[in-house]
């Protein structure tokens, strides 16, 4: 189990979230649990709440787990998983209201220290003009 | 406490882009003390631990970056810093 807060990344698009993944890896290293999902079972654009748990449960740290998104759907079926975990969890997840890729680097950063989620959320939203 | 400064040249090929700044805000925060970063003697200073801040001054190759330090391992934070930037992010490309 990891002693650093986890990172999720939604994305509409599979390519898009197995790429930032990958830059997240290669930037910042492997020692921040990471999950990510993307596009529908027939290999079009998507989100679906099921992907998202499971990408959840990868990325699963006892100190909380930062999902980063793209648009829309992205957001209300993060919103939806988190609502369909288990009681103990939910309170643990938290949706950062940040652009998915640049988010998910900085945020990944910050947990990579070993810091709160709150504080890993808040680096991300750094990134969005207020 | 007063604090400790140091200064190195930076010759990487891209400057404080991404990949270095990662490493270098990810270092910093391996350190207790406070460690500002600036690309001037004066100033303005950011928080070398905020990697949003560190990754926005884009500082380009040949600058010279400056820190400071305040507490208990300012030494060896400075030292640990300049050594990075001076070995080109070790593996910066």
């Amino acid at each position: 189990m990891s002693e650093n807060v986890g990172i999720v990344i939604v994305s509409h698009s599979a390519d898009v979230a197995r790429g930032t993944a990958l830059m997240v890896e290669q930037m910042v290293g492997r020692e921040v649990p990471l999950g990510w999902c993307g596009g529908d079972p027939d290999g079009g654009l998507g989100t679906s709440v099921e992907a998202i748990m499971k990408a959840i449960d990868q990325a699963w740290s006892e100190r909380g787990v930062a999902i980063l998104v793209d648009l829309g759907g992205a957001e209300t079926n993060s919103e939806m998983a988190i609502e369909m975990l288990p009681e103990s969890r939910r309170g643990r997840v938290v949706v950062c209201n940040a652009p998915v890729v640049e988010g998910a680097v900085m945020a990944a950063t910050e947990a990579a220290s070993g810091a709160t989620l709150e504080a890993v959320r808040r680096t991300a939203e750094e990134l969005t003009p207020v | 406490m007063d604090k400790l400064r140091a200064s190195v040249l930076m010759r990487h090929e891209v400057g404080l882009h991404a990949r270095p700044s990662v490493k270098l805000t990810k270092l910093a925060k391996n350190f207790e003390s406070r460690i500002d970063l600036g690309l001037s003697p004066d100033g303005p200073w950011i928080d070398a631990k905020s990697i949003v801040k560190v990754m926005a001054t884009r500082a380009p190759k040949d600058s010279t970056i400056y820190f400071r330090a305040e507490g208990a391992d300012a030494r060896a934070a400075l030292d640990a810093l300049v050594t990075l930037v001076d070995e080109d992010f070790q593996d910066g490309r």
